[in-house]
């Protein structure tokens, strides 16, 4: 396999899953925001979703005040962000459309169908009425892609990059969502929260698509943040946790060197990074500060998505 | 606009009475409801756009992907029809290659007078960097797109030999494809010579010129601009219905005279280049040291022997615009038979007597120019207004040696699917040529219709649709 193809496989499903990313992100945003208590003027909401998805630095530089629509635009429709919804689909596509060789019709098909439908929505007509069923649909769209990829594609070589990518991005973004909240986290908080707390831990869960497995996983039930930083990071069962993500990445990995006959260092790097996950408690992270296990697991991430692309001659 | 001029219409003699290979055509469509080809056009569309079948515009802001129109209703070419058409494509190719072949040897058609020296060796599409080696089987054009129009029952005309990188070739699969999804019983009811082969004959062709000639576990890429080139889609679909790589010029590097593609392990050497990039661009050491498309030391492991590039550099000298008015000579010259298929008579602006007769009738003929392609820059006498003529004289006076110029053909029309209903519109013809070890010339080819009511330009990036093309087997 050509390593642009390799590198190519790797992006799309990235892209694929960040578009879908930022859309639970601003799915939570509308809905708290319709329940907050705090006045139509409150923002952190929006500023939320605008600091686990990343996008606060770039939306800074070019607009002002933080607005719903402002911040909808940026993260759906703005051309030069490139992690907006718009930008990601595009990308994606790209990426398949380079490599259409090495995918196939029906995944083709649901990449291609998205980016024209998406590309034929004028942004002025998303009012915030429409925003939950325009959000649901690229949400959908998404699920297609995998399903499409997961029902269609050999699985070889290429099948073990788009699996790396697609949750390196996960890890990434679960990552970025615990930590931009990370104090609402800590154990001192660890009693039934007041109104405020209670929201932003299920807003939390639900931008992770977790509150109802949450509920299935701890019996008694309740919001606790000892519960849901475990549930989040250590769970493997849930599917958008770290333990999870690293879980999915090591089997690629595996896979991967038993395709190739060999053991690089990025798939090495992956066994670390998935042991610590599988071997760690709880309470020895929040012994060690949740704050710097999150930052010190973003670059752990990071380090072995460059490695990975080191390795294979990513183009 | 002149008035309609008289044509050939494929589908029906003069008196109405549809000709034998339409019969079953006509009374199929007169049994159908009035929406029905609407319903299927859109149809049709729906399978385009969802399987990504576009190429790109390149208008005065940005490049845009579009569809090219494709028309439902078939063109038909009987079998007689066909084995003379065919006869003609393979006697031009074989007289090409061995044109080619000559060109960069002895010459002999220089030697012979027939063929004046100034126009091959001066000429941009001769490349001196090839003279003196030899491709494998001698062959230079591989793949090779004919340009034929049709003016009455017998009478065909070869207007261009598209000897360097044909495109389309993905067109007439597809919509071969897309016709027998929306049309089952159509082609139950004809029996219609298949095209879905041409892949395997791509790939066996290329397999036949590669450094192990004919040997099946060669590894053949085919290497293209990238995502956006206008052709894109076809070179992914040439390659994935061939089963081999699909690269661009960063993925090909070459070490100690030999090509590798780069890989997610060790580099793996490529032994045929089916190459969908110009000469000028395939390897910047040798030709335009600017190309960020091609691949460094390309041509020394191509002269070496390592790596067969197809077509061959240097092929566009055969179907440059200016050598064109040679080829029956050409053809009597390497083969000794008279040509079977016509070619367009030829003014070359160049020659002060040609000029001067062009200048005198710029509103009866054509004038393209000498190295374009895709129907810009061209002038068509007959459908051009005054304006557009006089400022066309005044850009060939400028520069008349850039100019050829023929007379207007009426081109045939075939039955096309219209806002009215089913109405006559004029069509070119497109057969795909492949050249290895032996001649193999899919059964039709890509059918280009001008969608406009007595419009001659059938090219894709002036408006112009495709059709699938059904040659009947006997």
């Amino acid at each position: 396999m050509l390593g642009r193809t390799a590198s190519s496989l790797f992006w799309m499903s990235r892209y694929q899953e960040r578009a879908q990313n930022n859309t639970k992100l601003l799915e939570v945003a509308y809905r708290n925001s319709m329940v907050s208590h705090n006045g139509n003027g409150d923002v952190s909401n929006w500023t939320f979703a605008l600091a686990s998805s990343g996008n606060a630095h770039g939306f800074g530089l070019k607009v002002e005040e933080i607005t719903p629509k402002a911040v909808i635009n940026y993260m759906i429709f703005d051309k030069d962000n490139p992690s907006s919804v718009r930008m990601c689909l595009e990308n994606a596509r790209n990426n398949g459309r380079s490599v259409r060789t090495g995918i196939t019709a029906e995944l083709w098909e649901a990449l291609n169908t998205t980016y024209i439908e998406f590309s034929d929505v004028n942004p002025q007509s998303i009012t915030q009425d429409k925003l939950p069923d325009f959000l649901a649909w690229i949400s959908q769209r998404s699920h297609l892609f995998r399903g499409a990829l997961l029902n269609t594609i050999l699985r070889d070589d290429g099948y073990f990059f788009s699996q790396m990518g697609n949750f390196v991005e996960r890890a990434d973004n679960t990552a970025r969502i615990l930590n931009t909240q990370y104090w609402v986290l800590l154990p001192d908080n660890d009693v039934i929260g007041d109104g405020n707390e209670r929201m932003q831990w299920s807003g939390i869960l639900r931008a992770l698509s977790g509150l109802r497995s949450y509920r299935f996983a701890y019996p008694d039930a309740k919001l606790k943040a000892f519960n849901i930083s475990e549930f989040l990071i250590l769970r493997k069962e849930m599917p958008r946790s770290l333990a999870h993500c690293y879980d999915w990445i090591v089997d690629s990995a595996d896979d991967l060197a038993q395709f190739y006959g060999n053991d690089d260092p990025s798939i090495k790097l992956a066994r670390e990074i998935e042991q610590d996950l599988r071997t760690l408690k709880m309470q020895q992270i929040y012994d060690r500060g949740l704050h710097d296990f999150l930052n010190d697991f973003i670059s752990r991430n990071n380090a072995f998505a460059l490695q990975l692309s080191e390795d294979y001659n990513f183009a | 606009m002149g008035e309609e001029r008289s044509f050939f219409n494929e589908m029906q003699d003069e008196a109405g009475i549809p000709r034998a290979a339409y019969e079953q055509l006509v009374s199929w469509l007169e049994s159908k409801p009035s929406n029905f080809l609407n319903r299927k056009s859109r149809e049709a569309e729906t399978i385009f756009r969802r399987l990504g079948i576009t190429f790109a515009v390149y208008g005065a802001h940005e490049a845009t992907e579009r569809l090219i129109p494709f028309d439902p209703i078939p063109r038909i070419i009987s079998a007689a029809e066909w084995r003379r058409l065919s006869a003609g494509i393979e006697q031009r190719v074989r007289a090409l290659n061995a044109f080619l072949h000559d060109i960069y040897h002895r010459q002999e058609i220089i030697r012979a007078g027939r063929i004046p020296a100034d126009l091959i060796l001066q000429n941009e599409a001769f490349l001196p960097e090839m003279v003196g080696f030899t491709p494998a089987r001698k062959v230079y054009a591989h793949i090779i797109g004919t340009d034929l129009v049709r003016v009455s029952e017998n009478e065909f005309y070869v207007l261009e030999d598209n000897t360097r990188t044909p495109s389309g070739v993905s067109y007439m699969l597809e919509n071969r494809e897309t016709m027998m999804r929306i049309f089952p019983d159509l082609f139950q009811m004809h029996r219609v010579a298949p095209v879905e082969q041409y892949p395997d004959l791509l790939r066996q062709t290329l397999e036949s010129v590669g450094p192990d000639q004919g040997k099946s576990d060669q590894t053949i890429c085919v290497l293209t601009p990238g995502i956006y080139n206008s052709a894109y889609f076809e070179h992914a679909f040439l390659a994935d219905s061939m089963g081999v790589e699909l690269v661009e010029g960063r993925d090909l590097f070459v070490d100690q005279g030999k090509v590798y593609m780069r890989t997610t392990r060790e580099p793996k050497q490529v032994d045929v280049i089916y190459r969908r990039i110009d000469d000028a661009f395939l390897d910047p050491l040798t030709f335009n040291p600017d190309s960020m498309l091609g691949v460094p030391g390309l041509f020394d492991a191509y002269r070496a022997g390592n790596v067969t590039i197809c077509n061959a550099p240097g092929t566009g000298i055969a179907d440059d615009k200016a050598i064109y008015a040679y080829v029956p000579d050409i053809i009597e010259f390497y083969t000794g038979q008279k040509p079977i298929l016509n070619n367009v008579p030829t003014w070359n602006c160049s020659r002060p007597d040609d000029l001067a007769y062009v200048l005198d009738n710029l509103e009866d003929i054509v004038v393209k120019e000498v190295h374009g392609s895709g129907g810009y820059g061209m002038l068509i006498g007959p459908t051009a207004t005054k304006r557009q003529i006089s400022d066309f004289r005044k850009i060939l006076m400028a520069n008349p040696s850039n100019y050829i110029a023929q007379p207007t053909l009426a081109l045939s029309a075939c039955p096309t699917h219209v806002a009215s209903g089913v109405a006559p519109r004029h069509v070119d013809l497109r057969p795909y040529v492949l050249i290895g070890d032996q001649v193999r010339i899919t059964p039709g080819g890509l059918t280009r219709v001008a969608l406009k009511k007595g419009s001659l330009v059938v090219n894709s990036s002036q408006g112009g649709g495709t059709k699938d093309t059904w040659v009947l087997e006997d």
